[in-house]
């Protein structure tokens, strides 16, 4: 038998780990991305990496917490055994980054240092900087770097991929990539193919995304039969500095440092923000959320940041959206050891310093919670089986997804600090699952007919000759791209209305005929990037219809998605006995909004169209229990919750099943 | 300064200035790209003409140029190619020669360039690295050079082995910087010492043929200031230290420090500011001190 190969598309947090994990355990591996891996995306996450830490935990904390954070904030629409295993792991995830090298910022005693993000209590954010992503990146790509020394890991960069190749049994056996240099198209037979090529953001057009996050390879994938899961959970964040390029973020480290978010009380009022007396600024997150103040989170963050410009009127601008947030209470010196990184971000591209004039942002398409449906095999424990080749696997055999592009563990909105943890963790137990599934294979995939890897060439480069000889005089396809990110910019992001999503899914069906019809400036073949676009560009659309008809069927408020003709309002009573008779009311809907809604959808590409089914989530460790951030009689509800759920803990105790729930009661959040 | 807003234009803009310099926001500019079909074709220079718009960078002003795909003779031309991928400035992928600048395109903001020279911007590829296409340039030597020092923490695995060793604040900090480095090669574009070095595929050779080939030549050319201050970085770093000697080794065969001529240029170029004439000056006598401890046999 040939020896065997993996391939890793793509190379950023996610990838690089697999890569490197595969590489020491002594599996040969092909890494191919549209750049050098050192200039993935993951190099703009700026806050930190999450984990309980000993710190935290003599103020109570534990991986369990971190486990409960994570799914609450979610909204319990993930299933529950991979974020327990991920919370677990995240002490030993940083540890492991740590002795890598990463320049972790330390507290005087040579310690890490942590920070607050949102939607916890705890202090479990560990940084580097405000460039931890990019810390983060450059440790993995260096031990990357050794394996390439060594011969153990081929990189392909600059190579854009195609599609998965899948053999009569409809297993992969490799995929199909080209040079973005020179153009060739060859196939890369792989006894398996793991992609952890990161999140569509390109599909709005703007956004905090890089330019490679077009979404094209889930895209490759699940048009060829892959399933998507959750796509209509787009997370927006609630600050990004406004650009025409791009909106660039600044980070949640911003508030975790104590940045505070406001507007002057007087709507545009013209003063300048530092003369403006505190009576008269609305620091509306504190106001509202007394508990969790600026840190809610980002679901929330946004939702009251859109809110009070669009609904209130009260944008710091007249013809543009945008609220405070202001550092300027906080000294220099810390700010520049700290947040240095962001704020040279935005003093670069404003001309402004953050450090003595409050920055001007506003939210902005940022991360997908959803991404190609995958796999996980349950231990006993309830967390994962490390080592079964069933974790991380799409629902075709031999095809991985990990990283933001798989939809496993955030599930309607991710909690900040969060994202990096899920990357460098899903990238390293896929790993020692892979090694599994090579020993048990008979044959590589190098070994199979040359016919199967050949006809997959013949496609790709049939569909690549049939665009560079398209007809000129077609439609522009950086003008259909503008089109494209209007419309879902529009529709489908802080909040959705059924009738906007139903005009928008009737206009992109329009826009993908139109795209179909594009025709090509460079019809040459030597690094022709506008041919590499168009192909991204098509590629697009089936992602943006899983979004619209996703976000248009699922009808509650959850997490990000958020659609306030089904959202579930406050009470209105202030007699105890009415109020109480409210709260028992609500409680009520929510069971039966979960149990109609508390399923993942999980999208299939039906060839010009998707068709979305509902998965049942795994919510055995945690009951689902409501987030209640801000709500009008919250503790009311709170109170019937917590005894209608002492009363379902006693009698599955009573049951003798050794129910661990009553371990998963912190107060709801206010 | 007077710019004419738009409906989503940005207020702010105005109030801030652009450093000062007060211009009347033109209808409309000129850029003039250095373009090259190939490695080994002839370049050229194109003029394009882009309406104004508040807030542009020169990745704004190269994706308008790529839609319209029309030079200011009206003529019909291919979008030009160049690279880019954060548009924050942390992934170093847009790296080119700007009004004669080796910088980032992302962070070029229009009106700033335009304030410094009225009417035109003038953008060039790198100029000491081969021409891939256009403004897209083959920076392998550069990743070659990481490679080359060991640039790296020589761990024993991947498994959990507990936390890595303590750090004081103070060295975190001196490490932080030089750990910022997004090998961009505005330090190598800059520096005199620095040449360029095409290797040519030779007819009916295998790619791994080609790439070792490739790697022997860069290997004898100067290896740059950022791959000394990686090597500098991973030499104070209480695991790095370990194979320290072998990164000093690499830094003093051929192209390696002793042939940088102290122009400092690395350093005024560098968009992370990291202190690379510092690295370089360290690095200068931890060499001196090895190759003493060598003649020794230490």
């Amino acid at each position: 038998m040939a020896k065997q190969r993996v391939m890793v598309v793509g190379g950023g947090l996610a990838g690089l780990a697999a890569a490197m994990k595969l590489a020491e355990i002594g599996i040969d591996v092909d890494l191919m991305s549209l750049v050098p891996v050192k200039r993935s995306h993951s190099v703009c996450a700026q806050g930190g990496i999450n984990s309980c830490n000993d710190v935290t935990r003599q103020q109570g904390d534990s991986e369990w917490l971190h486990f409960d954070d994570t799914v609450y904030g979610g909204d319990f629409l993930q299933h529950q055994p991979p974020v327990k295993e991920m919370s677990y792991w995240g002490p030993k995830v940083i540890e492991l980054l740590d002795r890598l090298g990463v320049t972790f910022n330390r507290t005087p005693e040579g310690f890490i240092d942590r920070r607050r993000f949102g939607g916890t209590m705890f202090k479990r954010t560990a940084f580097a900087g405000a460039t931890t992503g990019q810390q983060l990146l450059y440790a993995l790509d260096e031990q990357v770097r050794r394996w390439e020394t060594e011969g153990k890991i081929k990189k392909y960069e600059f190579w854009d991929f195609l599609g998965p190749i899948l053999d009569d049994n409809g297993v992969c056996r490799g995929c199909v990539g080209q040079d973005l240099v020179t153009m060739e198209i060859r196939s890369f037979p792989a006894d398996a193919v793991i992609v952890g090529s990161g999140g569509p953001g390109l599909i709005y057009g703007r956004s905090t995304m890089s330019m490679v996050c077009t979404g094209s390879a889930a895209s490759r994938c699940f048009q060829v039969g892959a399933k998507f899961g959750n796509a209509e959970f787009i997370q927006v964040h609630p600050t990004a500095i406004p650009g025409a390029d791009k909106l660039r973020l600044m980070s949640e480290s911003a508030r975790g440092e104590g940045g505070r978010v406001w507007v002057p009380r007087k709507p545009q009022d013209a003063r300048d923000p530092l003369t403006i007396p505190e009576g008269e600024r609305y620091y509306f997150l504190e106001e509202r959320y007394p508990k969790y103040k600026n840190l809610v989170p980002r679901d929330i963050a946004t939702r009251e940041i859109f809110d009070i410009c669009v609904n209130e009127g009260l944008s710091v601008e007249k013809d543009r959206l945008a609220v405070y947030l202001d550092l300027t209470h906080i000294s220099k010196k810390e700010l520049d050891r700290k947040l240095g990184g962001i704020l040279d971000i935005y003093e670069k591209f404003q001309g402004v310093d953050p450090r003595t004039t409050p920055m001007k942002i506003f939210p902005a398409v940022h991360y997908s919670m959803g991404g190609l449906w995958v796999d996980y095999k349950k231990s006993a424990d309830g967390g994962l089986q490390i080592g079964s080749p069933q974790n991380q696997v799409t629902n075709i055999p031999g095809l991985y997804a990990i990283g933001e592009c798989d939809y496993q563990y955030h599930g309607a909105n991710r909690l900040g600090a969060n994202s990096l943890l899920s990357c460098i963790f899903s990238g390293l137990i896929t790993a020692p699952g892979i090694e599994t599934l090579l020993k048990g294979q008979k044959q590589s995939a190098a070994d199979l007919p040359s016919s199967l890897f050949e006809s997959a060439v013949k496609q790709h480069k049939s569909r690549h000759d049939a665009l560079l000889k398209r007809a000129g005089g077609g439609e522009n396809p950086y003008l259909i791209h503008q089109e494209l990110g209007d419309i879902m910019t529009k529709a489908a992001t802080v909040v959705r209305r059924n009738d906007q999503l139903e005009d928008a899914l009737s206009k992109v069906h329009d826009l993908y005929a139109r795209a179909k019809k594009c025709s090509l400036s460079d019809s040459g073949n030597w690094t022709n990037q506008n041919v590499v676009f168009t192909k991204a560009l098509l590629d697009m659309f089936p992602l943006a219809f899983c979004i619209l008809k996703g976000a248009l069927q699922r009808d509650e408020c959850r997490g990000a998605h958020y659609k306030p003709a089904f959202a579930m309002s406050g009470l209105k009573a202030t007699e105890p006995v009415e109020r109480r008779k409210e709260a028992e009311a609500w409680c009520d809907k929510f069971d039966e909004n979960n149990k109609k809604w508390l399923k993942s959808s999980v999208a299939s590409w039906a060839g010009d169209d998707v068709e979305i089914a509902y998965e049942d989530v795994d919510t055995t460790l945690i009951p689902p229990r409501p987030r209640l951030y801000g709500l009008v009689g919250s503790d009311e509800i709170e109170k019937v919750w917590k005894e209608r759920q002492a009363v379902k803990d006693a009698a599955s105790n009573g049951k003798g099943n050794g129910s661990i729930s009553s371990k998963a009661a912190p107060a709801a959040a206010k | 300064m007077s710019h004419t807003h738009n409906g989503n234009s940005d207020p702010a803009s105005a109030d801030h200035g652009h450093d000062g310099h007060a211009h009347a926001a033109p209808d409309s500019f000129e850029v003039r790209v250095l373009r090259q079909d190939a490695p080994g074709q002839p370049s050229y220079w194109e003029r394009h003409k882009v309406k104004y718009e508040p807030d542009m960078n020169v990745i704004s002003v190269l994706q308008r140029i790529a839609a319209r795909a029309t030079a200011s003779d009206g003529k019909k031309v291919s979008p030009v190619a160049w690279d880019c991928n954060c548009l924050e400035e942390v992934c170093g992928a847009c790296t080119m020669v700007i009004n004669g600048r080796v910088r980032q395109s992302c962070s070029a903001l229009v009106d700033k360039l335009l304030a410094d020279r009225a009417g035109e911007i003038e953008l060039q590829p790198m100029t000491k690295f081969p021409v891939v296409r256009d403004l897209v340039v083959d920076r392998s030597r550069l990743f070659r050079a990481l490679q080359k020092v060991k640039g790296w923490i020589p761990v024993d695995g991947y498994i959990d082995m507990g936390p890595g060793p303590r750090q004081s604040p103070s060295d975190q900090e001196t490490a932080y910087p030089l750990s910022e480095c997004m090998s961009c090669g505005c330090c190598l574009d800059a520096c005199p010492q620095y040449l360029k070095t095409e290797v040519e595929r030779h007819d009916g050779e295998t790619d791994e043929q080609f790439e070792a080939r490739r790697a022997a030549t860069y290997d004898k050319a100067f290896i740059g200031a950022h791959a000394i201050s990686q090597a500098m970085l991973f030499n104070t770093h209480p695991t790095g230290q370990n194979n320290a000697g072998e990164r000093l080794d690499a830094l003093m065969e051929e192209g390696g420090i002793q042939v940088c001529g102290n122009a400092q240029n690395c350093v005024s170029v560098c968009p992370k500011k990291i202190p690379l004439t510092t690295s370089i000056g360290r690095a200068g006598r931890a060499t001196t001190v090895h190759s003493i401890k060598k003649w020794f046999g230490a």
